[in-house]
């Protein structure tokens, strides 16, 4: 329900001197997918004629294309005619008028979180003053990036502003042929998040999408695109610990990024969609292609994820490691209650010489949740001295839920190391009581013993994050212990 | 402080304690002896609140309150506190912050503001030298590693700190050597006070020569067979239990002549 925040956002940048192209049709195209929609979301993007050329490849690539059945989640079948692949922000009639008229448990769960109410308005869609703090903000911050060269807009916007930087990199890492979802998204993407640090810049902020103008709700094809030059950083922020709901229920977004010489990207998510009922359901379906490509010598691309929400998750943030000596990282919690399911892990693809990477996941299900790891380390014939580190820790709550492995691991060079360590544990009743024992409420005793056991993915974070993540964890598991 | 009446407990239906009677005051210290599967820790464990244990006949009053009637945690809010025989192992969970997190607990049971945290160290800091630990252990994981002396060392911290008025310990002396036994008894002593009660559970005789007790009880086949003062402890070191089995096995006869 963002539908007021887009409006009032869209309204509120037009009067912004960087020249944005707001895009505010008010009517929604047909329902169903065919080429000419295809066309037709290109054309009121007013998008080059590559993209469009390149959105036509990927859907008539898509038509041969087989949804995926080899995960370990289930859902009805999906009816792709069924969705409206391109409806421009509705107005803010439709959103609540004040806090009075949002749902209730929302709201708990949003002062259980500390979230300002300034916030919860923008959260919940409540037509708040187009006038606000968070944009000035934004401005500010724009300015300075805008000052040492960094990029950071809308991906709509880069296709304007910047279409020789997306007509190189678009595609380099995620091919639109590559797997369904994303091949889709490749074809309808709506928006989604555009950055480019230049060569020596190193990013001094943390980049979020909250900070972003026009970061509304970028619809159910979101596309990101990332790009580090030779000797830059970047810390980029994705999501928010604050729970939110959305008609659409497929999302299937894509993130590339690419790292050059001795670059670095550090990119962080927090997932905290609408995960269904007690009863599972509604919620959402997150299927997500993340891909980096550590295409430099030295550089380096670490993700970090913490997926709470959304009634599937499907997503295998990924590096492939072809410069020599870059490393990549992927530090995951995933956390499935009730009746959500999620299949999460990653690739790292060992190309280059002495690459390294190290995985750490973190497995919790509560209630009827079921969680799967799902990792594959390969290491090429021309990896000399890779290098794999692997963790991947299950723990169980209750005895409905589920935890599987599923760890791929394939070297084509002798000099490799790989260490896989793997572990499982049930949340001990004889834990909960020695907390109780110490006068620690039993859902406080939960929320310790979870958050000890995430620690090592947790100090990944950037620093308020973490605390954002811990208090997160504590809410979704809220009522998993009798 | 401490009374417990004909206090009946099955666990899954079988029988442990078959009706105890139990009466300690502040300021005492009770120990509690008993041959294994006597019903000794069952003992200590219903009384910190453990669910586990079903309460079929009995009462047990703390002060004037109805113990069985509280929640572990209140129980523990309240000033109960148990040295457990296994201490658990809670991984990536500091010492001090479960500490802090637990006296915060306490502390806002009674309406009193969370401690802030240059004092709260100053306490944790003060506190662990008392057991001799290094003060490393302060940012350890709960318990993570700890060899068996440390854990029961990091019980009787912890009983430092959170402050008890009813302190439960449940086979403290299991498992350590001479020295980590002296320690132990050592942090103990220094935490008896006239507001305060002290229960040990033990096997063996030998924590007694060091925390003396008031009141000596010996609990067999689910009862408390015979009490006595100090001297009762090594009678028993000295006759084993076998000596008291035998005496209540020919009770009933001099009974009933």
């Amino acid at each position: 329900m963002p539908s007021a925040n887009e409006t009032i956002q869209e309204l509120a940048n037009q009067e912004y001197k960087y020249g944005f192209v707001t895009d505010i049709e008010s009517d929604a195209i047909p329902r169903g997918l065919n080429e000419e929609v295809v066309r037709t979301i290109s054309a009121r993007k007013n998008e080059p004629n590559f993209l469009l050329e390149w959105r036509l490849r990927a859907y008539r690539h898509w038509l041969t294309m087989k949804e995926p059945a080899w995960h370990n989640v289930h859902y009805p079948p999906i009816d792709y005619q069924d969705i409206i692949y391109y409806a421009a922000p509705k107005s803010g009639k439709d959103g609540p008028k004040s806090l009075d008229e949002v749902d209730p448990e929302l709201l708990q769960t949003y002062e259980k979180l500390g979230i300002s109410l300034q916030e919860q308005e923008r959260l919940s869609g409540v037509a708040v003053d187009a006038v606000f703090d968070s944009v000035s903000v934004a401005t500010t911050f724009r300015e300075k990036l805008a000052e040492l060269g960094i990029i950071f807009c809308s991906f709509s916007e880069a296709v304007q502003n910047h279409p020789e930087l997306v007509k190189q990199y678009l595609g380099s890492v995620v091919p639109y042929t590559d797997n369904f979802f994303a091949t889709l998204n490749s074809a309808v993407f709506s928006d989604g998040s555009f950055c480019y640090i230049p060569k020596g810049v190193r990013c001094p902020m943390e980049l979020s999408t909250y900070f972003r103008i026009n970061a509304k709700d970028t619809g159910q094809f979101e596309r990101t695109l990332i790009i580090a030059d030779d000797d830059s950083y970047v810390s980029y922020l994705e999501g928010c610990t604050a729970p939110r709901r959305d008609e659409n229920q497929l999302h299937a977004a894509v993130v590339e990024l690419v790292a050059l010489d001795r670059a670095q990207i550090k990119y962080s998510t927090v997932q905290n969609w609408y995960p269904g009922d007690k009863e599972g359901k509604g919620g959402i379906y997150n299927f997500v292609t993340k891909r980096g490509k550590c295409r430099g010598a030295d550089s380096k691309i670490s993700w970090t994820q913490v997926e709470t929400g959304s009634s599937i998750t499907w997503k295998y943030p990924s590096c492939l490691l072809q410069g020599d000596r870059s490393i990549g990282e992927f530090y995951s919690v995933a956390v499935t209650n009730n009746f959500q399911q999620a299949d999460t892990g990653t690739k790292m693809i060992h190309i280059g010489r002495d690459t390294r990477s190290t995985i750490v996941s973190k497995g919790i299900s509560a209630g009827h949740g079921q969680n799967t790891y799902r990792g594959a380390v390969k290491i090429l014939k021309g990896a000399a001295g890779a290098r794999n580190y692997s963790q991947c820790d299950s723990m169980l709550m209750g005895d409905a839920c589920g935890a599987h492995t599923f760890p791929y691991i394939e070297v084509k060079n002798s000099t490799a190391q790989m260490e896989h360590e793997a572990s499982t544990s049930k949340i001990g009743e004889d834990q909960i009581f020695y907390c109780k024992q110490r006068g620690i409420e039993a859902e406080d005793a939960v929320s310790m013993i979870v958050n000890g056991f995430c620690k090592e993915v947790f100090r990944e974070l950037p620093m308020e994050f973490a605390v954002e993540a811990r208090k997160l964890l504590g809410v979704s598991l809220e009522g998993s212990v009798g | 402080m401490l009374k417990i009446e004909d206090l009946h407990v099955e666990v899954e239906g079988k029988p442990i304690l078959k009706g105890v009677n139990l009466e300690v005051a502040s300021g005492e210290v009770h120990a509690i002896m008993g041959p294994n599967g006597s019903g000794k820790s069952t003992l200590a464990q219903v009384l910190a609140g453990r669910e586990s244990f079903e309460v079929t006949r009995g009462r047990v009053f703390y002060g004037d309150r109805d113990l069985l009637d509280m929640e572990p945690e209140e129980r523990a809010c309240e000033g109960v506190f148990m040295a457990f025989q296994y201490p658990v192992e809670i991984p990536g969970v500091s010492n001090v912050y479960f500490l802090k997190a637990a006296m915060n607990a306490i502390r806002k049971h009674r309406g009193e503001e969370e401690l802030d945290a240059m004092e709260f160290m100053k306490v944790v800091r003060e506190k662990i030298k008392l057991v001799n630990l290094d003060q490393s252990f302060i940012s350890r994981s709960v318990n993570e590693g700890f060899s068996g002396g440390e854990k029961k060392r990091n019980e009787i911290f912890q009983m430092a700190v959170l402050d008890p008025i009813l302190a439960i310990l449940d086979e403290t002396d299991s498992g350590l050597d001479i020295d980590a036994l002296k320690t132990v008894a050592d942090g103990v002593n220094a935490l008896r006070r006239p507001d305060r009660a002290i229960v040990v559970i033990t096997h063996y005789q030998r924590l007694l020569n060091y925390i003396v007790p008031d009141r000596v009880h010996v609990l067999s086949g689910g009862e408390i067979v015979k009490s006595g003062d100090k001297d009762l402890a090594l009678e028993l070191e000295a006759r084993g239990y076998g000596w008291i089995e035998a005496q209540v096995a020919v009770t009933p006869a001099e009974r009933h002549p």
